[in-house]
Formats: structure tokens, sequence, C-alpha cells
């Protein structure tokens, strides 16, 4: 029932707000539509804690501890970004930016957004899982490219060329799942249904699983934003509107993380040795290096930000890949930490953009005297990402590490130098922006900063002190994965 | 007996072809004149040429070197050789065992190096461009004629005419796509090869866009018309390998007088529909530019290939 | 050795396939390019037709047909309202020059008859040697992809590679559950449309669709 509502309210307000999106009441409508779908989400989510995992309509829809918390974090940074989309479309149509039909067009596609990364979340069916990843890249590129200046059609071009060709690749993926599948469980939708994968893995064709892994990892991965495959990342969180970057970096990696852990679970049940957790260790930690270096050359803040996904994807990928309760215990913690932190810096960052008239960062200064609450949003912000104490990224970060020097020692020396470059870099370029005299103007509306603090609040609180019933979800989630 | 009348098919074959020649030449050039709407010169003109040629007095240049001089009979030599091989009427003929594709290709090479050193002896400027572009033409032709040729024998398991055409010939009906790829590659051989459109005009008159004509620029009489006939012979050769590898049925088998005019007849329509054919593309074609031809040849070339792996695929 | 005549016509369909990947990697004319597209489509549909008919799999049928509908008429038509309303016709000169292009074309067929070797053999489909064919198309429409230069043929070259996906999940395993394959008709439907609008958009910033135009982001 609250799966009906969590997929049928964003569905239902695509629809509307691509008749009314340009309407004055459209934000309103819009966080209103993903109020409605974090409500139903709480409500799904105590179910599960309280009752366990559930397959729904015909075993299509499956729900366990380890989705749910992604739903609930979705649907929680969905709504949230939706009120911080209130006054930031409403700034940026006044200064002419955004035509009434592309303000449809962003809210329409917005509400869409969340339902295709809903039902990526809650199919129980990997062919689904598919399409609605494809469905995802397909409602955001045309919102990448908003703004149709030069740099934002080549963004949203790249976005779309090198997200639909890895995700080509991820569907040959799945297919070579379902051959492996059809052997064992029949022909059929049924072979396509995690739950029963899951439960004859030990079973299905260790070469075929292996290949199918591949290129599960290499679709996957690029709309995860793994080096190499990471090229369209910066682009697209750069050029598009900040409400997009805010949910693509902070939802739509996760969703894709999501897929390759599932598949990851089966592969390793199938192949017993540990491609798989290579694998992904060897891509994250490729990504954190080249995120950290890179970081230091960024010239514009949302390039800086983005890179910082890529790098804690990065981080998230390898905790996956190293498997055991601790490592994944800090990757799941690490992917709620991220979304809500990374989607609060965007929106400090979207309205400082706002206020300079750039996103290059040289051109800002004195945000903290011009407007405290963005400079302190996005000072608090910043520290928060690079995993000061007591933000709940350090904690998770500091689980990570401790895992990998138990179990991949090699690479704590990486993952160290990684994190020291990345947080040189972004400190040495957040401080000057935040401190100084101050260079902005005024806004035509009060910006929502609510929002970015009631992020970095839970942020906190994760790292103060996680509630019990969060550390037994999370450790749940973390035995269902291994 | 069956030596003697082995050796009767086999001296009737090759007569038979270096007389028929210059008709299966007449005839594809009356069919793109009636395609193109003309009343043509009949099926006949090639004879009629070749007999006015004859009764005319060579005049040669004075720094002509023997070589020059003997190249036209070398031609027609070859040409004669590896038409009187090819089982075209009848298998198991004494000459059989050396109609192995691959010396057939050597002697179609040995040819065209006569040709060009023929084509470079006077000293012209168009002669050597003739002899260059030709040689251009052949480099990317060989390994399309060979990997074509290649691609039949991997099928019958040996690189000998006869006997691919003996297991083609005596199967049961089988697609073979591999077969597809390199009738379509050895066409575009074909073509090139034999200086049809769309490689290049056998009846142009612009020395810049001749290759063929431009090498033989410089004979008259009889060894114009020793190298006319070769040139006829070679197109021969090249439809008759063609129907061997790919449409064989209907060969006779030594000794057999009935299937002999059988086989005779069934070669008569095959040639008839080839020339008909050759000339339908000639005239829906247009020639290419000099700088294109690799890419043609390329594309066969590829074409080739393709056929060779998907045997190894699909036919294994 | 001698296949039963479907399976020697599935083998003829699966080379025809093979053959017009390696056409669209070398035309240059968009027209042609499209029209292509389409023929490939329509032998796909012929390929699974005799699939269907042969193996008894009546939900085959409803591929067949939702292949008519999508890849032989709906997408070929929609590309061709496209490149009227653009007004592209040829392309510029490939990044690399058509023989060099088809030679990579041939090691790449090579390659992927290599990786789809294993997985040939624990096939149970009557059509498990046809898998390394679609593989190769699949690489074949990834390299035309690579070495385009307008944007139109980039997506042709896409919607090729979804077609070589099609032939794979159809040749190794029968086809994948319907509902999967109507979410991915979708996906190819919807994404065209947005290629289609995007088109418009790149053509009104830059006054062409050379990707040239879109190579400026670079790192700062």
């Amino acid at each position: 029932m609250e799966i009906l509502l969590l997929l049928g309210a964003p569905f239902a307000g695509g629809i509307v707000l691509a008749f009314w999106g340009h309407r004055r009441f459209a934000p309103e409508l819009n966080a209103g539509m993903s109020l409605l779908t974090f409500a139903a989400a709480a409500v799904l989510t105590a179910r599960i804690i309280a009752d366990g995992p559930i397959l729904a309509w015909n075993e299509n829809f499956f729900v366990d501890p380890f989705n749910v918390f992604l739903v609930a974090l979705t649907a929680f940074v969905a709504f949230t970004t939706s009120l911080f989309s209130r006054p930031y479309m409403r700034i940026e149509a006044h200064t002419g930016r955004l035509t009434p039909n592309r303000m449809r067009l962003y809210h329409s596609m917005f509400q869409m957004f969340t339902f295709t990364m809903l039902l990526a979340l809650l199919t129980n069916n990997v062919g689904i899982l598919w399409v609605a990843m494809e469905a995802a890249t397909l409602t955001t590129v045309l919102l990448v490219s908003l703004y149709r200046t030069p740099a934002s059609l080549e963004a949203a071009w790249k976005y779309f060329i090198l997200c639909s060709v890895g995700i080509a690749q991820a569907l040959f993926g799945t297919i070579l799942l379902y051959f492996a599948a059809e052997k064992l469980l029949g022909a059929g939708g049924t072979a396509l249904l995690w739950t029963h994968l899951n439960e004859v893995k030990g079973e299905l064709e260790p070469t075929v699983l292996g290949l199918a892994f591949v290129f599960l990892l290499v679709g996957y991965g690029t709309k995860i934003g793994l080096a190499p495959l990471h090229n369209w990342l910066p682009d697209a969180h750069a050029e598009g509107p900040t409400p997009i970057s805010a949910v693509l970096s902070g939802l739509l990696l996760n969703v894709a993380l999501y897929a390759v852990v599932r598949a990851k679970v089966l592969v390793e049940g199938a192949l017993g040795t540990h491609l798989a957790g290579n694998l992904m260790m060897g891509f994250g930690l490729l990504s954190v290096v080249v995120a950290a270096f890179l970081l230091s050359r960024q010239k514009d803040m949302k390039r800086l930000f983005a890179y910082s996904s890529i790098e804690h994807m990065g981080l998230m990928t390898f905790a996956f890949g190293m498997g055991g309760a601790l490592a994944t215990f800090a990757g799941l913690l690490h992917m709620t930490v991220h979304s809500l932190t990374k989607s609060a810096i965007f929106f400090a960052v979207g309205h400082a953009a706002q206020k300079s008239g750039t996103q290059i960062m040289a051109d800002i200064r004195g945000l903290i005297e011009s407007n405290p609450t963005i400079g302190w949003g996005l000072m608090l912000g910043a520290m928060a990402i690079l995993g000061m104490p007591p933000f709940g990224v350090f904690a998770s970060e500091f689980m990570l590490l401790t895992a990998a020097m138990h179990q991949q020692p090699w690479a704590t020396p990486f993952l160290l130098a990684a994190l020291g470059v990345a947080f040189a870099a972004i400190f040495g370029k957040v401080q000057p922006m935040v401190f100084g005299t101050a260079t902005a103007n005024r806004l035509p509306h009060p910006p929502a900063l609510i929002p970015v603090f009631v992020h970095l609040a839970i942020v906190l609180l994760l790292g103060l002190y996680i509630p019990p019933y969060l550390a037994d979800w999370y450790r749940q989630a973390a035995a269902l994965i291994g | 007996m069956k030596q003697a009348s082995g050796i009767v098919f086999q001296v009737l074959q090759s007569v038979l072809v270096v007389l028929i020649a210059p008709l299966v030449l007449g005839w594809v050039n009356q069919c793109r004149a009636w395609l193109q709407n003309r009343s043509g010169p009949g099926i006949w003109q090639p004879y009629k040429v070749l007999n006015k040629l004859f009764h005319k007095d060579a005049v040669l240049a004075h720094n002509a070197s023997p070589l020059f001089r003997s190249t036209p009979y070398i031609l027609f030599g070859c040409m004669w050789l590896a038409v009187g091989i090819v089982p075209v009427l009848a298998t198991s003929l004494p000459f059989a065992p050396a109609a192995d594709v691959i010396a057939l290709v050597g002697l179609f090479a040995l040819a065209r190096v006569f040709a060009s050193l023929a084509g470079m002896d006077i000293g012209t400027s168009f002669g050597t461009l003739g002899a260059r572009r030709e040689m251009m033409i052949g480099f990317l032709a060989e390994p399309a004629m060979l990997m074509t040729l290649f691609t039949a024998s991997l099928i019958s398991q040996s690189t000998s005419l006869v006997t691919i055409v003996e297991t083609l010939a005596h199967r049961e009906f089988v697609i073979y796509p591999s077969m597809a790829f390199a009738a379509v590659a050895f066409l575009m051989v074909l073509l090139a090869e034999n200086a049809r459109i769309p490689i290049d005009n056998p009846a142009t008159h612009l020395e810049l866009t001749m290759i063929h004509e431009a090498m033989i620029l410089e004979y008259s009489a009889r060894h114009l018309a020793l190298i006319e006939w070769a040139a006829s012979l070679k197109l021969t050769a090249y439809i008759t390998i063609g129907i061997a590898i790919f449409v064989p049925w209907g060969i006779a088998q030594a000794g057999d007088w009935v299937a002999l005019l059988v086989a005779l007849g069934v070669l008569v329509a095959k040639l008839a529909l080839a020339g008909a054919g050759l000339a339908l593309l000639e005239t829906v074609s247009a020639k290419m530019r000099i700088f294109r031809a690799p890419e043609f040849l390329g594309t066969a070339f590829l074409l080739a290939t393709l056929g060779m792996l998907i045997h190894f695929l699909l036919e294994q | 050795m001698n296949l039963p005549l479907y399976a020697q016509l599935i083998n003829l369909f699966a080379a025809l396939l093979l053959l017009l990947a390696f056409a669209m990697l070398t035309q240059r004319r968009i027209l042609s390019l499209i029209r292509l597209f389409a023929l490939q489509g329509f032998v796909l549909m012929l390929s699974t037709g005799v699939v269907a008919y042969s193996t008894h799999q009546s939900h085959l049928y409803y591929s067949v047909l939702l292949t008519l509908v999508l890849k032989v008429l709906l997408l070929p038509w929609i590309l061709h309202r496209l490149i009227d309303a653009l007004n592209v016709r040829w392309d510029v000169e490939t990044l690399i020059d058509i023989p060099a292009t088809m030679l990579i074309g041939i090691v790449l067929v090579i390659f992927a008859f290599n990786l789809a070797a294993p997985i040939s053999e624990i096939a149970g489909t009557i059509t498990r040697s046809t898998l390394g064919i679609a593989t190769a198309s699949i690489l074949l429409s990834f390299l035309m992809m690579i070495t385009r230069r307008k944007a139109v043929s980039q997506v042709i070259g896409f919607l090729a590679m979804e077609n070589g996906l099609f032939f794979a999940a159809t040749s190794a395993t029968y086809g994948m559950p319907l509902v999967v394959e109507l979410g991915i008709a979708l996906d190819v439907l919807v994404g065209t449309f947005i290629f289609g609008v995007f088109f418009f958009h790149i053509r009104e910033t830059f006054e062409s669709l050379d990707i040239h135009h879109l190579e400026k982001l670079k790192e700062h």
C-alpha cells in the first residue's frame, strides 16, 4: 500500500506539474508532492523495522533493510531539495535565466526523477532496475541543459552519451545474468527476481556471472562516477541547476551503487572468489586518488564538489568491495551522511552563486559577511564533507580506515594520502570564499537555508550518536550484503 | 580410354574457351548498350575488331625492348593457361591438379607484372601512370582475392579448384553465409581486376582516368589484338572461377559425353546470365574517384575476412 | 555439417546483421545510415520470427511485433523527420579513415568472437553460435559512435548498439521477459525523442551539429 503511494505520488506529481509547473504555486506543489512521498516512505520504513523484509505485488517489489533506508533517504533528500528549490528557482526565474516552459519541464522532471529512483530501489526485478536507471538518466538529461548555454549543452550531451553507452553495457550484463539464471529458474519473469536469484546464487554458472559482473560494474559504475568513467560527472553537476546537482550527487549516485552492491551479493555467492570485491576495491581506490588529485585544479565551485562526490563514491565502493561487517556498516553510514552533507553543500553553493552571480571561486569572497547563514552553511558543510569530527563523515571514514587497516593494509596509505590532499584542496578554496570582505549582492527572494542546517544537524547527530534502531538497521543491512 | 577421353576433353575445353572469350565480352557490351537504350555494335564485334587488328601492320617505338614485344604473347599465354585449367565443363581432367587457386592468383600476378613493365617500357608518362595505378589496384585486390578463395577452400578442405567444385556441386543445398560474403567480395575483386566500372571505364578515351587502357596505349596491330584477346580471356577466367566456386552445379565428370553436352548448355546459360548481370552492374554504378578505390577494395578484403571468420564461428 | 533449415536461416540472418553493422561503419551519407538501421531492425525481426516459429515460443511473437513497430517503422521515421528538419545530409570525414576503421572493426570482431565463445558453449538455445555475432555488432556500433563527428550518426550508432543487445538477448536466452523488453523499448523511444529535442537545442546554439563544438569543456 505504501509502495503504491510511494511510487504513485511522484509519478502523478510529474504529470500534474507538466501542465502547471510554471504557475506561481508550482514550487509549493512540488514540495507538497515530495512531502507526501516522504510520508509514505516513513510509514514503509516503520513497517520494515517492525516486521522485516516484505515482498509485494506478486513478488515484483522487494523491501528489505538495505533498500528501505535508501528509500527513506531518497524521499527525505528529495523533499528537502524541493524546499530548497522553491526560493532558488524563483530567483532564477526572476533573473530571467528560466522561461515558464522550462519551469514546467523542471518541476515535472524533478518528480519523475524521484519516481524512477524509487522504482529502481523498490523493484525486485533486475531488468526493471535497469529500465529505471536508464529512465533516471533520461529524466535529468534535459534538466542539465536547462540553461541552454553552450557549456550546459555540452555537459548534457556528454552525460547522455556516456551514461547511455555505460548503461548499455549494464544491459548486456543483465542479459548475461538472465542467461545464467534461466538455466536454474526457467524462462520467464521469475528468473530476473533478485530474491529468487539470491536463493540459487550458489549454483549460478561462475564464468557467466563473472563476465556479467564486469559489465554491470562498468555500466552502473559509469553512473556512480567511478574513474575512468567519470568524465560526465563534473560537467553535469556544474552546468545544471543546483537542485539537480544536489539530487544527482546525493541520490542518483547512491542508487547506482545500490545496483552494483545487489549484483555483488549475487556474484560473490556464485563465484566464491573475491573477484567482485577486488574489482570494486580497485575502481573505488582509483576514483578516490584521481578525484583527490584533480580537486586542486578546479576553479568552479560546483565542479569542485562534484569531484568531491566522485571521491566519496570511490570510498563507498571501496568499502563495499572490502566486505565484512565493519566496512559494510561504514559504507552504509557513509552513503547516508554523504548524501545529506553533499546536498547541503550544494544548497549553500547554489545560493552563494546566485548572490555573487558567478560560480568561479576566485570571484567569490566574504560570504559570512554578506549573508551569515550562507557563509556558515558552506563552511560547516565543507568541514563536514572533509571528515572533521564530530560530523558523521568522520565516523564513517574512521570506521572505513579501521576496516581497511585490518583487511587491506596496502590501501590505507593511498586512502589517507588522498583524503589529506582533498582536505587541503577543498579547505584551501572554501576558506577565502567564506571569509574576507564581501563581494556579493542581495537576493530578490530570501534563501532557503533551513534544509542546509537540518541536513547538517542530522549529520552531526549521526556523528555523535547513532540511535540504536538505526545502528540495528545498518547492521541488518550489512548482514544482508555480507 | 579414360586417359584419351580426358585429353580430348581437356583440349576441347581449352580451345572452346579461347574461342568464346571475345563472345563473352561482346555479349557484355551488347547488354550494356541495350540497357543504355542504344542499339549496340552486335555481339560479334570483338571478333571483327580482332580481325581488323590482325590485318594491320605493327608499329613499334624506337626504344621498344624485347620485353615490350614479348609481353602480348606472355599475357595471352598466361590467360589461356588460366582459363584452360579452370574446370568449366568437366572435372578430373589431366591438367586438373594444376588448377590450384593460389597458382591461378600467381598466374594473374605474373600477367600483371609483365603488363606493368611493358607499360613503363617506352617511357611515356601515361604508360607509367597506368602501370602505377594498376599496381595499386593489384596490391589491394590480391589479398582480397586470396581471402575469398581461402574462405571457399575452408569449406571443401582443399585449395584445388577441382576439389572445391566437386565438394560443393555434390552436396545438398546448404546456405553458407560465409560463401555469401565471399561471393560479394569476389564480385568486387572481379570488377577491380578486369577494369570495369566502378574502378575503371573500359571504354574511356580520357587518359587521366585510365588505368588499364593507359598501359597499352603504345600497342598496335597483332600485339594489341593479343592483348585485347587476353583481356577478354581474363574476364572469362574470372567469371568461370566465380561460377566454379559459387554456382558449380552442372559440371560434368570427364568421360561422360552426355553430361558434357548438358554441361556445355549450362555453361552457356551461366555465362550469359553473368554477362548480363555484369552489364547491369556497370550501368547502374558510376565510376569512382581513384582515391576511393582503396576503400572499395578494402571493403572487399573486409567482406572476405568476415566470411572466413563467420565460417569459423557458425559453420564448425 | 548439416543444420536444419531454420538454423541455417538464423545463421544467414546473423551474418547479414554483422554485414549491416560494418556497412553502417563505413557509410557517409546519413540517409543511408538510417536506411541501414531500418534494414537491421528488419533482419532482426525476421530472425526473431524464425526462432519463435521453430522453438514454439509464442511470447517471442510479441517481440517481433515490438521490433517491427519500433525499430523498423517508428524510429527510422522519427530520424527521417529529424534530419529533414535539421537539414543534415552528409557526415564530415570520420576521425580515422575508412580502411583503418574497417581493420579495427575486424580486430573487434575477432575479440568479440573470443569473448562470447565460453558463453556460447554453455548456452542451450539453437542460436548460441550467433552470440559472438551479437557481441561483435555491439562493439562495432560502439566503434561507430566513437569515430563519428556528427551528432546524428552517434545517435544512430547508439540505437544500433541497442539492436545488437536485443539480438544478444534473443540468441542467448530466447529473449528477456516481455515486461523488461517493453521497458527497454520505452526507454529507447523516449531516449530518441530526447535526442531529437537535443539536436534542436544544439543547432540553435552552435548553428551546426558537429561534435567538435561540444568538446570545449576541459579541465580548468
